[in-house]
């Protein structure tokens, strides 16, 4: 029985299950093939390198708990984590030491591309050190806030981590985020400055950083080059003497034994499965006989779909229950987007990579959405805007799929007060996700709306701009400090729509790249959401209402209006193109008519020409939607409606 | 290269004699009673230019030498076995165009006249339209031309600014224009055309309206206004997308084209067509042919022709395009009479659109008697008289349907293109719901 591994507390009998979308990803793909039994047999496993004999049962009874070590690496996008991941393993020969040891941990196409882990990978290290064999369980874990939900999973499992600095950028937003995490999970922090041989490497500084923001005595500060795998040993060591012993698992097991046959119940589901197979990971699955307490590894039982495997689920065997452990929440999308594909032909080919795809990512939330313009589709809620990016970036390259992702909007919320709303959604406080569906004033108490703390470094030369952008972004500062001479920290609390678009590139822009940015959950606020219209000649277009912060309703109808007026193509009559609160206009732009649209010259040769011409023109206007008299192109609605491209 | 020349100018004489018996009956007085299918125009092509104008993608080449004997002996072999294919009786305009035809010598344009008068029969009192550039010293060679025929000219004038002139890529002068202009209403009276143009980069309204003034000081009856294309694969096009050239504004250019219309409507002019102008009856009665969907031959390197081969036992109006390169031409019309590299049947229904889009263009549109000559079943009422879209356009004011038949109002003429997308469906729409008619026997 197995449960989730919180600090080397020891459960009764129960096995926790984690980083299952990793092994997802690993595992069921291959598995695709007959021999092996399809996407029925799902599984629950831990992703685990060893350097033991893969081609043999491996005893896990040899390791026990004293001798365990369940760490993380967490760092600042860029500063070094998973190259001193590589040398980790090199180092304690779970791999080869060659050239081609990249990021060996980052799997995915787009981690390699983006430089940024998006799924959990675990490694485990074994490692001589005074004459006693120690299991080093390494789990590397995303860096980016989007994918907090991954790193608090890892830091769950964690008893310590390495918090990874760059010596030459020194403390950068996702570091202070990635260890107050850590602090929060009361896990023991090693301080390493990394690239140290780089020219403009400046440890000294970021030593008195790290004891002025996390209050860790510079002396604790291990100094390395990953790159050229300077100092990694003192690592290791680091490991072992300052972290305490504990349990890791994709199931990690609390107590007990668990072998093929076996009963077991998930307390969420409360469904019961058999086990059809233990054993760990090196990095491919190999079966062993069973899992003993304190152990990591993974386990198949039959689990249909992938939201049956919950990460964080305490399994316990058949007839012997017990309270489920701590630490389970489902992950709560924060960002939302419809995706279309771009021709509806497509449509079942994007269906099941999308299924496929959310297999893989069981964080991704799908229901199914149609739009007037851009036809059946689905509404797809993500964790954070990266998180977005990455799962269409995946489509893209790993299923050949191309869609329109819509602009971002995030969960409102409104609280009811009339009793006729309250009784039809059962519950006084919603949850909104469509525009359409947004509640009248006259029938709510209040809106609410999501916010987040918001971290920002800057170099201090940017201060002035950094504050004037939260500030337009209705940001409210909550702290101010500089962490060295000549730089600060920020902390804002955000409306999290205000930084869903574009608020990140905005930042960076402003300050040449130099400012850093990373946020967590901060619940929810008390806001004047207003519903906004546009009219096209005084006529709704459904598909563009958007719920807006009355304070920025002017901004946003105004880009709106002017983006439809850059793509509506001109008609014989001209186009109000207006924004609307009730009854009230509040941006207003004129698509003026068509006054001269006729072709010049069309003697004898053009007839064919011109004759082919105008009839695709005819063809192309059958498809056009109308709105009133008005006829509007996809096109035009893709481009108010789809997130603008990066710049 | 004497011969045909010394033929030729009997038919010329005879055509100058002719002319002055024609200004009594007026433009279009020459209808016959003969039938359709055995009259047509004939366009010919001549495909050679001096200079690549930045605006033109025409079937044009800049040639070292031109073999102008084997050019001249192939047109006119091509018109004789074209008019034999047709089994036309009876040419009613010839117009050259190209290219720049005024390049050619008149003995060559000579040829041709006589060939068509031999193979078919050519009224002394057809319009015979020459294209023709302006030069620094047009009057010897306009002669010669008129000497040979020549009834008509179209002088590509262009514009009357220096600047503009170069940009287009032309090789004569402001001045070169208005002496041209000049010689030709002397050499031939009421009988010649000027082209303008509008919507250039950069142009600007008040300027380019001040152009136009100072031509209807000195232009004659006839006057055509082109709003500027960008094509693909021209100098001013890759200018433009370079940004190296502004591109040309349209809202300007409909503001040039609404003031330039209405000036010359003040002038007494009739626009009797999109870009057409003309007063005192002075219409193009080739284009009209066009615009009418009558038959039409085409002959030269990438000429396009619309006529039904009856001489050849044909039944069905084909479009035919000849081979576009000059010597692939000239091979094979030595080979076979012709060089037609396409012929693509037109059906019915591609027929009707052609009478709908071209006749549209027209000040008087398509007459009801005008349809019933291409489709005797199903009338213009038939067709648009309950289509909701069409209503709106008639209620817009852009459009009429009456009595007389189907046309653009004065503001509807300049946006005949919108107002197409919505009339060929309907006419499809129309088309294939009418009911069959009767099943010919036998």
């Amino acid at each position: 029985m197995w449960t989730p591994v919180s600090r080397g507390r020891w459960h009764g009998r129960a096995l926790t299950v984690w980083a299952t979308a990793a092994a997802h990803r690993g595992l069921l793909e291959p598995r695709r093939t007959p021999s092996r039994g399809a996407a029925a047999k799902s599984r629950t496993l831990d992703r685990l390198y060893s350097s033991a004999d893969r081609k043999e049962k491996i005893d896990m009874s040899r390791f026990s708990v004293e001798n365990t070590r369940n760490f993380s690496i967490i760092a600042h996008v860029d500063h070094g984590k998973s190259t001193l991941a590589d040398r980790l393993l090199e180092l304690t020969g779970t791999i080869d030491k060659t050239k081609n040891n990249k990021q060996v941990l980052d799997k995915l196409q787009v981690e390699r591309e983006r430089g940024i882990t998006v799924k959990a990978q675990t490694a485990s290290l074994f490692y001589n050190c005074d004459g006693k064999q120690y299991l080093l369980n390494l789990i590397d874990t995303p860096g980016h806030v989007d994918f907090s939900y991954e790193v608090s999973r890892s830091l769950s499992a964690c008893q310590g981590v390495l918090l990874v600095v760059d010596a030459n950028e020194g403390i950068q937003a996702q570091t202070v985020a990635n260890f107050f995490l850590a602090f929060e999970a009361q896990l023991s922090v090693i301080p390493v400055i990394n690239k140290i041989d780089l020219k403009n490497a400046d440890p000294a500084r970021v030593e008195k950083q790290i004891e002025k923001v996390f209050d860790i005595p510079s002396d604790e500060c291990i100094k390395i080059s990953a790159k050229l795998g300077t100092n990694i040993e003192r690592v290791l060591q680091a490991v072992i003497e300052r972290i305490p012993p504990g349990v890791i698992a994709n199931v990690a097991l609390f107590d007990g034994v668990v072998s093929k046959g076996d009963k077991i119940i998930s307390a969420y589901t409360k469904k019961t499965y058999e086990v059809n197979e233990v054993g760990v990971l090196n990095p491919n699955e190999q079966p062993t006989h069973k899992l003993y307490a304190g152990q990591v590894g993974y386990l198949i039982a039959g689990m249909k779909d992938v939201t049956e495997a919950q990460i964080g689920d305490t399994l316990y065997l058949h007839k012997q229950p017990v309270e489920p452990l701590p630490g389970f929440k489902s992950a709560k999308p924060m960002v939302f987007a419809g995706m279309y594909p771009i021709d509806q032909s497509e449509y079942n080919n994007l269906k099941s990579a999308v299924e496929k795809l959310t297999i893989n990512d069981s964080s991704v939330t799908v229901h199914r959405d149609s739009s007037l313009a851009l036809g059946a589709g689905w509404r797809l809620g993500f964790l954070g805007l990266l998180h977005m990016e990455v799962f269409n970036q995946r489509l893209e390259q790993e299923y050949n799929a191309s869609v329109i992702l819509t602009t971002p909007t995030v969960p409102y919320k409104a609280v009811l007060s009339s009793a006729k709303l309250i009784k039809e959604y059962r519950e006084k406080e919603i949850t909104i996700i469509n525009p359409a569906q947004f509640p009248d004033k006259s029938k709510v108490t209040e809106y609410l709306e999501p916010v987040i703390l918001g971290t920002i470094i800057t170099p201090d030369e940017y201060t002035g701009k950094v504050m004037m952008l939260c500030q337009a972004r209705r940001a409210v500062q909550k702290n101010m400090m500089y962490i060295d001479q000549n730089r600060v920290m920020l902390k804002y609390l955000f409306p999290l729509n205000e930084i869903v678009v574009d608020f990140y590139d905005s930042l960076k822009s402003l300050s040449s790249g130099y400012a850093s940015f990373d946020y967590e959950d901060a619940g929810y606020q008390t806001a004047e959401l207003v519903k906004m219209d546009i009219l096209l000649n005084g006529n709704h277009v459904e598909e563009l209402v958007t719920i807006v912060h009355k304070d920025k309703a002017h901004s946003v109808g105004k880009a709106i209006c002017e983006r439809l007026k850059d793509s509506l193509p001109r008609q014989l009559f001209e186009i109000a193109i207006q924004a609307a609160i009730g009854s009230k206009i509040i941006a207003r732009e004129t698509v003026k008519a068509y006054r001269k649209n006729v072709l010049a010259k069309c003697y004898g040769g053009d007839i064919t020409r011109k004759m082919k011409l105008l009839k695709r023109q005819a063809e192309g206007k059958k498809k056009l939607r109308k709105i009133g008299n008005i006829e509007v192109p996809k096109d035009a609605f893709i481009k108010v409606l789809r997130t603008q491209p990066d710049k | 290269m004497a011969l045909p020349g010394a033929r030729a100018r009997g038919w010329a004489a005879a055509a100058k004699i002719a002319q002055r018996r024609r200004h009594a009956e007026g433009a279009r007085g020459s209808s016959s009673r003969a039938p359709p299918s055995s009259r047509a125009a004939l366009y010919v092509h001549w495909p050679y230019c001096e200079k690549r104008c930045s605006y033109c993608n025409f079937n044009k080449y800049i040639p070292r030498g031109v073999e102008e004997a084997a050019m001249r002996s192939c047109l006119v072999t091509e018109a004789q076995t074209l008019l034999r294919l047709s089994g036309v009786r009876r040419v009613e305009s010839v117009f050259f165009g190209g290219g720049t035809p005024s390049l050619a010598s008149p003995s060559t344009v000579a040829a041709v006249l006589e060939a068509v008068d031999q193979a078919a029969h050519l009224p002394a009192d057809s319009e015979v339209t020459l294209e023709a550039n302006p030069t620094s010293a047009p009057r010897a060679r306009l002669a010669a031309f008129g000497a040979a025929g020549v009834n008509r000219l179209s002088i590509g004038l262009q514009s009357l600014d220096d600047t503009e002139l170069q940009l287009l890529g032309r090789t004569h002068s402001a001045r070169d224009a208005l002496q041209t202009l000049a010689e030709a209403r002397r050499l031939f009276p009421g009988r010649v055309s000027v082209d303008l143009m509008l919507g250039l980069p950069a142009q600007q309204v008040g300027p380019w309206l001040g152009q136009l003034r100072t031509l209807l000081g000195c232009c004659d009856d006839h006057l055509s206004l082109y709003q500027l294309t960008l094509e693909r694969g021209t100098a001013l096009f890759t200018q433009v997308q370079w940004g190296t050239l502004p591109a040309p504004d349209p809202e300007l250019a409909a503001e040039m084209y609404q003031e330039g219309r209405a000036m010359l409507r003040e002038a007494g002019f009739r626009q009797y067509e999109v870009s057409n102008f003309a007063r005192n009856g002075a219409l193009s009665t080739h284009n009209w042919t066009y615009w009418q969907c009558g038959q039409y031959l085409g002959i030269g390197p990438g000429a396009h022709g619309r006529f039904v081969p009856q001489g050849a036992g044909g039944h069905t109006r084909e479009a035919r395009i000849q081979t576009l390169e000059p010597d692939n031409w000239m091979k094979e019309v030595m080979l076979f009479g012709h060089g037609t590299r396409r012929r693509i049947p037109l059906g019915q229904l591609e027929l009707l659109e052609e009478v709908l889009a071209m006749g549209l263009r027209t000040d008087v549109g398509i007459t009801h008697q005008h349809w019933q000559q291409f489709e005797p079943q199903l009338s213009l009422w038939d067709v648009f008289r309950s289509s909701r879209e069409v209503k709106a356009q008639l209620a817009q004011g852009l459009l009429l349907l009456d009595h007389r038949g189907l046309r653009c109002s004065w503001e509807g003429l300049a946006v005949l293109d919108s107002l197409l997308l919505t009339l060929l469906p309907r006419l499809q729409e129309a088309w294939q719901q009418r009911t069959p008619s009767p099943v010919q026997g036998g």
